[in-house]
């Protein structure tokens, strides 16, 4: 039989502030094990959590950043579970009021992927299994998480690739986490049922927890679609349970079934006053958010005109849009300057992180004035890489390079001057050109630029030059 | 007259005595007592303490509290000296900071003497669930000192300390208070730093002093209270009360609610007929109420306090500190040896209701039901304090219980919690005061219940009755010294 895949992904990302979410610890990643702790962290007798306001508004960033309602009064509940990583024995967190509810993520093919809700809470610490004993760094403890709950909208594999990816990129953009995936600062949980295709139903979802890769999510979507089509082929039931993927092996195994299910006996926090957050506060938080991936996206294609194979080769690096809208600042050509960045630049930059990054030698009103130059036709696109690409490598101004008189340009008369001596120069190109080759005027230009240190325009020339051999 | 904070901060003063001596004094007492109110003492530190003391008492740099002994519950976190809930889940348990309510006497330079007896965890009304055996009453050491804060109650009232904090979660200062016939101020809830307090019902608990006099409990709750930014549930308070003890009786509007007064013994009901007779003379107006949700409050409170207290005792799993099984085969099978070795049997009762009643099916029967309840019971005191300023109530239906009867007796001794958890419920403040004793010469306790916030007014209350009427305890007079 065929099936459809339903799937829905809870994504934990961590948020960037400088402190946890209930005391003034320091978020950073590492660190001597135990050395970012105090009393509140590490759960001691007597202490008690103080709600950090930035991770309320980091909350409602991400919940307008992805279309959500913003619920102007939330409050924190204890989730009671018992692990040696969770120094209080609950995990605060949030029940039935969470700050961002009923939003989407909008994927390439339009589709829109249902946030059902965003809730803040905070994250355990680590086990350390060394020497046949076992540790526990609470330095990861208190770091501010929001819980992404989607919708089981997801109907294949590379959808969940494209959701998280595109997440990813939102929370990015507005700056409320890194998500570096390899640090753990994002992590997702995805439920996984099948049903016949047609069907309307729901079947039975396994959920498998704590992915770290949207390569890695495909894999084991892939692997738990074909398992339990496998099974539901042969009649048999799909258990409900909590599934661990290997990634050595690519498939995935139990780790508990329904019957273990935890009951986290939630109840609110008394700790923590009722957060009421004032219609003025989102509209602020509104007000402060950046253009978002997909707006910037539509708009490098709809109005600035650029390709879409380009625009999406720019609007996902933060520094790379900034640097390139700052160039366009200067009244230069959208798409040269795209061209500029996406081929010449980009070949200078060999990893991920370095695009992210963008720190490049030359500022951007060099690169508007470069651009300027083949935008007034006195200077040709491909000279102008090569110049880009001298300028990277030393840092030194477009003046460097250019010398006003080469940019003057040829006169009318200079250029037909240049024209008849190509053609007297060439006699064999002339004469295939005449024979109906016309690739051969080719060769003319060739001479034309090497003659006027690229001075000439092309298009004139070719004017000129098909009048002279009429 | 007694040893009050007044008399011997004016002594401390005038340098008719230093702290160091006064200090010395009460170890002396508190070393030749068979009270067992203290379960840690720190008498060296103690000592040093007080001649810090004298050095400021020397300079001129002295406030009210410099110098003068105390005592403190052991679920208020002392830095570096043991805090154990008298558990022996936190035998040896040194914390690493101070509780707020604490550190604010210290900067004033109080001396701290040890740590107060009391019930394991704060759970019970008699101290005897205390890992390190029951404080014994000094009014007739036959009996209990009423719980959780007994081993406070007993110390103020036998002179082993001049003052104590401890803790009220459904009237474990008061309750005390009133079978040791001392003061006791339970303050609103928000009024004073929960910071350090070893939590057992967090929406329930507040830090409150125990004391020989209204004037001393509002000179000490005037140190402690305010806001702490470690505490979000702590509340501004910009004003002081200790000065505004003199009003008099005249223009007070207290309402009696009858329904406090079921089942309590005659002797009991004339000593607070007393007080009524008392304020009227003074010029105060009674205003005769009633309040039928009295009796709601008590199913409301046990299951509020205890699905708190099996989350808040959810961390003591032996892993960082205190008790640890000697013997286990996993983590799992560690922590829940541990815990089964470290917790007394209430302390495991409570925790298994709370989980219970938090539990998915059972939740909204009970904890939900629960949360309706108190919004019931905070609305019918706003109701009561619209037509009065303070509700005059028992503290508690009994007097001083023998020694080892409510073991047998449990039911009863959640019954006899009564008078006293509304307040908590509704997150009042209220006082208790003795006033009069019953048939067995025990200490009776008056209970003065105010509005949010305005401990001012039951302390003044209290302040007027204590002048004008109160019968002072013979045999326990002199003090220390």
């Amino acid at each position: 039989m065929k099936y459809e895949l339903v799937s829905g992904l809870e994504t934990h990302v961590e948020l960037s502030t400088a402190t946890k979410i209930f005391c003034s610890c320091t978020t950073a990643f590492g660190g001597a094990p135990n050395t970012h702790c105090c009393p509140v962290c590490t759960g001691m007798p007597g202490a008690l959590p103080i709600l950090n306001q930035k991770v309320v508004e980091y909350a409602i960033r991400a919940g307008l950043a992805t279309h959500c309602t913003i619920n102007e009064i939330t409050h924190m509940d204890r989730k009671n579970y018992c692990y040696p990583d969770l120094p209080k024995a609950y995990q605060i967190s949030q029940f039935d009021e969470p700050v961002c509810e009923h939003g989407y993520v909008e994927l390439d093919s339009g589709k829109k992927i249902g946030i059902t809700r965003i809730h803040i809470e905070e994250d355990a610490g680590k086990l350390v299994h060394e020497r046949g004993f076992t540790f526990v760094d609470y330095n990861r403890g208190g770091v501010p998480l929001i819980e992404i709950v989607s919708e089981p909208d997801i109907s294949s594999p590379e959808e969940a690739k494209e959701y998280l990816e595109k997440l990813q990129l939102i929370m990015r953009y507005i700056g409320v986490s890194d998500c570096k995936m390899q640090e753990g600062s994002m992590r997702a949980d995805v439920n996984i049922s099948l049903r016949p295709v047609g069907s309307k139903t729901l079947g039975t979802r396994t959920e498998i927890k704590n992915m770290s890769s949207p390569s890695f999510i495909v894999k084991a979507m892939q692997y738990e679609y074909e398992r339990q089509a496998e099974l539901l082929d042969r009649g048999e039931e799909i258990e409900q349970a909590t599934l661990r993927y290997n990634e050595s092996e690519n498939t995935t195994s139990k780790m508990r079934g329904k019957e273990d299910a935890q009951d986290y006996r939630y109840f609110p926090e008394p700790d923590i006053l009722t957060v009421h957050i004032p219609k003025e506060k989102i509209e602020e938080v509104k007000a402060s958010l950046p253009e978002l991936p997909t707006d910037k996206f539509r708009r490098y294609v709809r109005e600035l005109g650029l390709s879409e194979s380009t625009a999406k080769l720019i609007y996902p690096y933060r520094n790379v849009a900034r640097y390139y809208e700052t160039v366009l600042s200067k009244g230069v050509s959208p798409r040269t300057s795209a061209n500029l960045i996406v081929g010449t630049v980009y070949a200078t930059l060999k990893t991920e992180e370095e695009k992210e990054a963008f720190s490049i030698a030359v500022p951007e009103a060099e690169l508007a004035l470069l651009v300027s130059y083949v935008d007034s036709g006195k200077l040709q696109a491909s000279k102008a890489g090569s110049i880009l690409l001298q300028m990277l490598e030393s840092g030194k101004p477009v003046s460097a390079y250019v010398r006003e008189e080469d940019l003057k340009g040829l006169s009318d008369e200079e250029l037909k001057k240049l024209c008849e001596g190509a053609i007297a120069a060439n006699p064999k190109a002339v004469e295939d050109f005449k024979a109906g080759k016309q690739k051969a005027i080719g060769s003319l230009f060739g001479f034309l630029m090497k003659q006027s240190r690229g001075k000439a325009d092309v298009k004139k020339a070719e004017v000129i030059l098909r009048e002279l051999l009429k | 007259m007694r040893d009050t904070i007044s008399i011997l901060s004016e002594r401390l003063k005038k340098r008719e005595i230093s702290s160091v001596e006064l200090t010395k004094a009460y170890i002396d007492a508190i070393s030749s007592s068979d009270l067992n109110a203290y379960v840690h003492t720190s008498f060296d530190e103690a000592l040093r303490q007080a001649e810090e003391a004298d050095k400021r008492l020397k300079e001129g740099t002295a406030t009210l509290l410099t110098g003068i002994p105390m005592s403190v519950k052991d679920n208020i976190s002392t830095k570096g000296l043991e805090t154990t809930c008298c558990s022996k889940m936190l035998e040896g348990y040194k914390p690493f900071y101070d509780a707020t309510a604490y550190a604010k006497l210290r900067a004033e330079g109080a001396v701290l003497l040890g740590k107060n007896n009391m019930d394991e965890f704060a759970m019970g009304s008699t101290s005897e669930t205390s890992y390190y055996g029951a404080p014994l009453n000094p009014r007739d050491k036959t009996r209990v000192t009423g719980g959780s804060s007994g081993g406070g109650a007993a110390a103020v009232a036998a002179h082993l300390a001049a003052y104590a904090l401890g803790s009220d979660t459904g009237g474990s200062i008061r309750q005390p208070a009133s079978f040791c016939g001392v003061v006791g101020l339970k303050p609103t809830y928000g009024a004073v730093s929960r910071y350090g307090l070893i939590a057992y019902g967090s929406s329930l608990d507040q830090i409150g002093p125990l004391a020989n006099s209204v004037k001393d409990a509002a000179i000490v709750f005037d140190s402690i209270k305010g806001r702490d930014f470690r505490d979000q549930t702590s509340e501004e308070t910009p004003y002081t009360v200790s000065d505004k003890l003199e009003g008099g009786g005249k223009g007070l509007k207290i309402g009696v609610a009858k329904e406090y007064f079921e089942g309590i013994s005659p002797e009991m009901k004339g000593c607070l007929e007393g007080a009524i007779a008392f304020y009227e003379k003074e010029g105060a107006e009674i205003v005769p109420l009633s309040m039928p949700s009295l009796g709601l409050a008590l199913p409301a409170y046990y299951i509020i306090a205890c699905a708190e207290a099996s989350s808040n005792l959810g961390r003591y799993d032996g892993i960082r500190f205190g008790h640890r099984a000697a013997k286990y085969e996993s983590v799992d099978d560690m922590i829940a040896r541990s815990r089964t070795e470290g917790f007394g049997k209430e302390v495991q009762r409570r925790i298994m209701l709370g989980t219970y009643v938090l539990s998915s099916g059972y939740y909204d029967a009970y904890y939900k039901k629960a949360c309706t309840l108190r919004k019931q019971i905070v609305a019918a005191f706003d109701g009561l304090f619209s037509s009065c300023d303070v509700l005059l109530a028992p503290t508690s239906p009994n007097t001083a219980f023998p020694l080892n009867y409510t073991g047998q007796n449990r039911i009863e001794m959640y019954l006899s919690d009564i008078c006293t958890v509304p307040v908590n419920i509704a997150g009042l403040p209220a006082i208790s005061l003795p006033c009069g004793k019953d048939g067995k010469g025990l200490p009776v306790g008056m209970q003065l219940i105010g509005k949010k916030f305005d401990e001012a007014t039951i302390l003044r209350a209290a302040y007027t009755y204590e002048r004008g009427e109160r019968q002072e305890v013979e045999e326990l007079e002199g003090g220390v010294l």
